[in-house]
């Protein structure tokens, strides 16, 4: 089949012609699926663009609001944890403790909602035109950096400002490798929780719930070393717990847990690979039932 | 000639009810809970595809045809790839556009301009190739002055504008269209129409769905009938089209109910409630064929003695042209009062002199004093000519040749010394 299509091809003069295409086209390897991605990927911008530009039309804070929301909560989380709990946070001030974990954890909570419900939001698109799916939950997952890009220009501000009591180095330059690998758990785990959602609508109201129940078994109000090291063990199965000790260590100058970033990267990859598996061996139906 | 699209034994079965059951996680569990070792019931289903197989050449232009229900849009989705086959293959070659609707991903928040960028890119057009044909997308849909305004603020007309404009400048090898000129305003459907025409003319491979048999005939050189999920005819444009209009007509009743027909408008004091098409002798027809004798029958049920009415009915042409106008005050008829209770009226045609095609009918009662509309049913009821040998000879005259024709004759006596000249006799009809 593939052979008499590939003979037709060279026949035809006309250029395009050389793009066969063949439904259903059997077991996609991944590969073929990253290439078709790839091919797509002006879509992919399009749909990026567009949940941005529509997230800010008409507020007229437009993207401050990426910076008051996690700067409230800090302020509160200050406010009750650091002061009257006295909670400790490895010599860190608490406000840019808690900041550098919420930044990260707003990411992931506001943004792990939207990437769960990008394909039943898109259910008009999805029954009208074929693109790759996959696009859908990664524009979501994209759309949400932008945010976190401005709340990182927060974090900066209030790096400089308590420079005096902490240790800034070259490590922070390792920060944006953490910011990606939030990124790729809340596509792998957004992934697997959209494609269900698709089927199970009970989904979208338990999202809010686990982020909600996430904030507290992630080290985003204590540190990891509050805890005796036999829980911090069971902690660590928290691919987040690896991902905010991480990315505050580097960015402020403590000793980095290698061993608890290399467990939380297996952990993600793992979801990602879970999520891609699900997504793609449930994709052909989701036009049919979404 | 090469394939463009090959379809081998394509099946779809859809599971009947599968929207509303299983949704619920909390069902799925419920049932696992009840009887866990107990084999599901097998699911109701339904084939909305059985063992189709065609293939399409490079260049045609392919209608199909068929009911509601028949699978006629199932075949475009798997085409399109939105859905995929239960069983069987299709291959197609080159770009594929696929319009299952006009505006695909439109945006409300977004401007004119930005849904173009996103809707073509959806479509499959490249960032590059929507700046190069911006400007002329932008003249086709003919809002310019709003392309900076948010598409919220966009009547419906304007919205389907921009959506074919952008999809009037796709370029692909192969394009699939479902029912997209059912709407928007006679003009724009014109100028939809010449831009599938010009899609014709460039070589370009169209799978063409839609319900308006003289879009189909005048744009299609082939024609595929899609009935109970299988091809029941394929073949050129004009025999399925007429094996299809055949099967309908049988099928149909000869008149419209209009009880449950929705979107009236007037005070409702008198209402039609059925309209049926009679023979000159004022039997049932199932066909009206061009230049034949027809009765327009309405029946109407009046609440109350309604003074002085005027009866009318108004023929359009399926592109909206105005093709008559018939009305009880035109004929300067003065009904004194029309009592409560059911009846009817007649329109006697003579000689219907309307080309084959599809005719929609307004029919109304209003005040011939006030004006005040009593009753007004917009396009309700359609009413198709189908083809008779009018001028006795064999060709085949459709809507191509116009809307009306006029009882004639040639006269040749003007032609001195001519040779005996030839008439085709006229052929089986």
């Amino acid at each position: 089949m593939r052979g008499s299509c590939h003979r037709a091809a060279e026949i035809s003069a006309a250029p395009a012609a050389a793009h066969s295409r063949e439904i259903p086209r059997g077991k996609h390897i991944v590969s073929e699926w990253l290439a078709e991605i790839w091919r797509s990927r002006e879509i992919l911008y399009f749909l990026t663009w567009r949940d941005v530009k529509v997230r800010y039309k008409q507020a007229v804070l437009g993207v401050a609001w990426a910076v008051l929301q996690p700067l409230f909560t800090m302020v509160i989380f200050s406010l009750t944890f650091g002061k009257l709990a006295k909670m400790p946070s490895d010599g860190i001030p608490y406000p840019l403790f808690s900041f550098s974990g919420l930044l990260l954890w707003t990411y992931l909570s506001v943004t792990l909602a939207q990437v769960g419900n990008s394909l039943i939001n898109n259910s008009g698109l999805i029954t009208k035109i074929y693109f790759p799916r996959v696009l859908l939950p990664a524009a979501a997952a994209l759309q949400g950096l932008l945010d976190l890009l401005v709340g990182a220009v927060f974090l900066v501000a209030l790096m400089i400002y308590y420079r005096q009591e902490v240790r800034i180095g070259w490590s922070a330059l390792l920060a944006p490798l953490f910011v990606a690998q939030t990124a790729v758990l809340v596509m792998g785990a957004g992934m697997l929780l959209a494609a269900l959602n698709v089927r199970y609508r009970d989904v979208k109201y338990t999202i809010p719930f686990l982020t909600q129940v996430g904030l507290f078994v992630s080290p985003v109000i204590y540190p990891i070393s509050f805890f005796p090291p036999r829980y911090q063990a069971w902690l660590a199965l928290n691919p987040m717990t690896g991902i905010i000790e991480g990315f505050r260590a580097c960015l402020l100058g403590t000793p980095i847990n290698w061993g608890l970033v290399g467990v939380s990267w297996g952990f993600t990859l793992l979801i990602l690979v879970l999520g891609g598996v699900h997504f793609r061996s449930t994709e052909r139906v989701f036009a049919d039932i979404v | 000639m090469a394939e463009a699209v090959t379809v081998e034994n394509l099946s779809k079965r859809y599971q009947l009810g599968a929207l509303q059951r299983d949704t619920q996680l909390r069902e799925h569990l419920m049932h696992l809970l009840q009887a866990p070792f107990r084999r599901r019931l097998p699911k109701e289903t339904i084939w909305a595809l059985r063992e189709v197989s065609f293939s399409v050449q490079e260049g045609e232009v392919v209608g199909i045809v068929g009911r509601n229900g028949a699978g006629k849009s199932t075949l475009l989705k798997v085409l399109s790839k939105i859905t995929y086959p239960t069983s069987g293959k299709v291959r197609t070659r080159g770009r594929v556009a696929s319009l299952l609707e006009v505006g695909t991903g439109f945006h409300e928040e977004l401007t004119g301009r930005e849904n173009i960028y996103l809707n073509g890119s959806i479509l499959g057009m490249k960032k590059r190739e929507v700046d190069v044909k911006l400007d002329a997308i932008v003249a086709f849909s003919g809002v310019e002055r709003f392309i900076d305004t948010p598409i919220k603020r966009f009547s419906s007309g304007m919205r389907m504008r921009l959506g074919f404009a952008v999809a009037a400048h796709l370029e692909p090898d192969v394009l699939i269209v479902d029912e997209v000129l059912a709407v928007g305003d006679a003009a724009f459907q014109k100028k939809c129409i010449s831009a599938m025409q010009d899609l014709r003319g460039g070589g370009r491979t169209v799978l063409f769905v839609s319900h308006n048999m003289a879009a189909v005939e005048n744009l299609c050189t082939r024609g595929i009938w899609i009935a109970n999920g299988q091809v029941r005819l394929d073949g050129p444009t004009h025999e399925v089209i007429e094996a299809y209009m055949a099967s309908f007509n049988s099928a149909e009743s000869t008149g419209s109910e209009l009880t449950t027909v929705e979107g009236r408008r007037g005070s409702g004091e008198i209402r039609y409630t059925r309209v049926e098409f009679l023979s000159a002798k004022r039997e049932p027809q199932n066909v009206t064929r061009s230049g034949k004798g027809v009765v327009v029958r309405l029946h109407y049920h009046a609440d109350e003695p309604i003074e002085r009415p005027c009866f009318g009915l108004r023929m359009h042409s399926d592109l909206g042209t105005l093709v008559t106008d018939c009305s009880t005050w035109l004929h300067g008829i003065d009904i004194p009062v029309v009592p409560p209770g059911d009846g009817y009226v007649d329109l006697e045609i003579d000689s219907i002199n309307l080309l084959p095609g599809r005719y929609f009918l307004t029919i109304w009662v209003d005040s011939v004093m006030t004006k005040k509309i009593f009753e007004a049913l917009e396009n309700a009821i359609h009413l198709d000519i189908e083809e008779a040998p009018i001028y006795n000879s064999s060709r085949r005259i459709d809507n191509r040749f116009g809307l009306v024709y006029f009882p004639q004759r040639w006269n040749l006596e003007g032609i001195s010394h001519a040779p005996r000249i030839e008439v085709s006799p006229a052929a089986n009809g």
